[in-house]
């Protein structure tokens, strides 16, 4: 029960993109189309879970002065790994998700987590917070990649639904990014305040 | 002139924060109060220009022994280390530039926009318009590049300073607001695109 319960956490109560609002840059950069959203938001997932991991395996060994560097370069080798194996394996994505892929660095979730869980807790529930909030931003950047791709070029996951003369073509550039998210938090909060 | 098309692009037409995404959390977390967005705006200017030299030359080294795919891992340590470093030149040789900048300075290693520059001034991945992908194009495109990005932030937070004493639905409060502010940013600063 308190497993699911830390799984859920990032999931839905600390949802990265909609409640945190953490990770902004690769939310906005990132989801042109649905399917980019959701290989960026994987990505991340899988730094986070690794990095959590080790940090949770080695709080007891990382002394306290350096942690914040011990940490970021933890976090820098999972993303290094991830970075080449889609150069390798998934080339057009590497190509559309570009400068991204080794900002994930930067992205406050995974420093945040660390920190804040990691540092803290056991290997197993790191795992299961890694995982929580990895898939929580994954869902977050698919929704918002779903959104966008939709509203701008009438198709979902590259599948048409309508024809894309009838998109709102402002959608899949820049100030769509903005306004698409801007709405749908919006829509979060209405429905949190309903409970 | 090349010089010239650098910073044009990349204070308007390519700007940092509206058309390439980097540097949106301090965009959104430090933009209520105008006073406290030109401090984070100088504080980004003085670290992009030193951490772009510093990584710049840095990458030539890595390019030399043949160790490229360290540049997240040793770009990110020299960063951070850089702002450590500046933080404390800036305690001991000048106290109050220290007290303008020094709430931001720890904030600045994680955004996101300091490591997206250095990298892509070490790939030379930017628009150079003619000149030489080099040390002197690419500290001009990282001063350009923060002055972009302080310009947005200054605009942004005049904006939300207004947008305070709005009464909005409840659901709009905070950062959805901010962000369909920011959208509507982002399409007059679309209009710069083609200029150049």
């Amino acid at each position: 029960m308190n497993n699911l319960k830390i799984f859920l956490n990032g999931l839905i109560k600390e949802n990265p993109t909609f409640v945190m609002l953490l990770g902004m840059c690769p939310t906005l950069g990132t989801t042109t189309s649905a399917i980019n959203g959701m290989g960026m938001g994987l990505a991340t997932a899988f730094v986070l879970i690794c990095s959590n991991v080790v940090i949770a395996a080695l709080k007891n060994l990382i002394p306290d002065k350096v942690h914040i560097p011990v940490y970021i370069v933890i976090i820098a080798t999972f993303v290094t790994i991830i970075q080449m194996c889609i150069e390798a394996y998934m080339p057009a994505l590497y190509e559309s998700l570009g400068l991204f892929i080794p900002l994930i660095v930067v992205n406050c979730i995974v420093l945040g987590r660390a920190e804040a869980f990691a540092a803290k807790n056991n290997v197993w529930s790191s795992f299961l917070d890694g995982a929580g909030s990895g898939l929580g931003f994954t869902f977050g950047l698919t929704l918002l990649g779903l959104v966008r791709e939709l509203l701008g070029t009438g198709k979902a996951f590259s599948l048409t639904l309508f024809p894309e003369n009838y998109g709102i073509l402002i959608f899949v550039l820049a100030p769509g990014a903005f306004l698409a998210l801007g709405y749908l938090i919006a829509i979060f909060n209405k429905l949190n305040t309903k409970q | 002139m090349a010089y010239f098309l650098i910073i044009i692009s990349a204070i308007l037409v390519n700007n940092i924060v509206f058309t390439q995404f980097l540097g949106i959390c301090p965009f959104i977390g430090v933009s209520k109060k105008i006073d406290t967005a030109i401090g984070m705006g100088a504080a980004v200017i003085f670290v992009l220009i030193l951490s772009t030299i510093v990584t710049y030359l840095i990458n030539l080294l890595l390019v030399k022994f043949q160790l490229e795919f360290l540049q997240t891992i040793v770009f990110i340590l020299v960063i951070a280390a850089l702002v450590q470093m500046v933080e404390i030149i800036l305690k001991k040789i000048s106290p109050s530039l220290y007290q303008a900048l020094g709430v931001f300075l720890p904030l600045i290693t994680t955004n996101c926009c300091i490591l997206g520059v250095a990298i892509l001034v070490a790939q030379g991945n930017y628009k150079t318009f003619g000149a030489e992908a080099g040390l002197l194009t690419g500290t001009i495109f990282a001063f350009a590049t923060a002055v972009g990005f302080a310009l947005a932030l200054v605009l942004f937070a005049g904006i939300r300073e207004q947008l305070s004493m709005v009464k909005l639905p409840k659901g709009m409060e905070g950062s959805p607001i901010a962000l369909i502010v920011a959208g509507l940013l982002a399409i007059a600063f679309m209009g710069f695109s083609g200029i150049v």
